[in-house]
């Protein structure tokens, strides 16, 4: 099955655990999508080889870039009209609090869709969703 | 850590790598490093399991957000002449491009600036040449931060080990 058909068929299906499986980074992040209350979560569980700072210990700060930008396009993906990967223009992370050795959870939101260009505003949190440990602004190429 | 002659490019490299875990994981190595400029220049090698779109083989952005921070946060190091506890507070980065697919990856940061609280930085990502850049960035970073810094001993042990 080649990407488009995975798009397609996690975008009609609304699950997009099937597209998650086939992107080999998400899989090295151990990346999975959950869907709560209604809403989409993704979360990212604790593994070693994620850790950056072994002294703390806290998460790498790139784990955290690398989750946002992910769920942003998956984000992108779930919520777009024609279904293809996007790809980022420009990513900003935000760090909040240092990333903790545990499970870390993130939902990204359309802020504006464009013809070319679409904005998400995504979130990464651990304990609390009212207290993130990081945020970003990612801008997608999607046309 | 005293005058650019004396960089001890092993020690460094064993402390970008083998104590952050996240960093063996991409297999990130050290390649160059001068205090003046603080310039940090480091390797991360074509791997696989780093694909973000497994039709055109292309890296995902994520593994290139994390080099362009780690060799950010090496910078810093480098401009103090130690290693510091520190913390991304910001990251930027701009794909002016692609990593074609199947190729080593560069990156390389330099620290311009620091006040008592935060570091600045800006960085390339590269295959080639850093003067065409695939990604720019720039980062801050938060000094004297929680939690402390990665001692000389504990480096030379880990290296002995």
């Amino acid at each position: 099955m080649s990407v488009e058909d995975v798009l397609r068929t996690a975008k009609s299906s609304g699950d997009l655990t099937s597209l998650v499986e086939v992107i080999p980074y998400l899989r090295f992040l151990g990346v999975h999508v959950e869907s709560r209350e209604g809403r989409r979560v993704f979360v990212m569980p604790f593994a070693e080889h994620l850790v950056g700072n072994p002294t703390l210990p806290a998460l790498h700060g790139g784990t955290l870039g690398g989750l946002l930008e992910s769920i942003a396009h998956l984000e992108q993906i779930a919520t777009a009209e024609s279904p293809r990967l996007p790809k980022t223009i420009t990513l900003t992370i935000d760090y909040l609090r240092s990333g903790k050795t545990r499970d870390t959870y993130a939902a990204a939101k359309v802020v504006k869709t464009g013809r070319r260009v679409t904005t998400l505003q995504c979130l990464a949190w651990q304990e609390d969703e009212n207290a993130p440990i990081a945020s970003a602004m990612v801008i997608l190429k999607v046309g | 850590m005293a005058d650019d002659e004396t960089i001890d490019l092993e020690m460094m490299n064993a402390a970008l790598r083998d104590f952050v875990p996240h960093n063996a994981a991409l297999g990130i190595t050290l390649v160059a490093a001068s205090y003046t400029p603080a310039t940090v220049t480091v390797k991360m090698p074509w791997n696989p399991q780093l694909v973000g779109n497994p039709e055109t083989q292309v890296m995902h952005g994520g593994a290139i957000t994390t080099v362009l921070d780690a060799t950010a946060g090496a910078s810093v190091f480098l401009k103090l002449r130690q290693p510091a506890p520190i913390a991304t507070l910001d990251l930027r980065v701009d794909f002016l491009g692609r990593a074609p697919a199947h190729k080593d990856v560069f990156a390389r940061a330099e620290c311009y600036h620091h006040t008592s609280s935060v570091a600045f930085v800006r960085a390339v990502a590269y295959v080639e040449n850093p003067e065409e850049p695939f990604a720019t960035a720039s980062a801050t970073f938060a000094l004297s931060t929680r939690g402390r810094a990665i001692t000389e001993q504990e480096v030379r042990k880990g290296l002995k080990a």
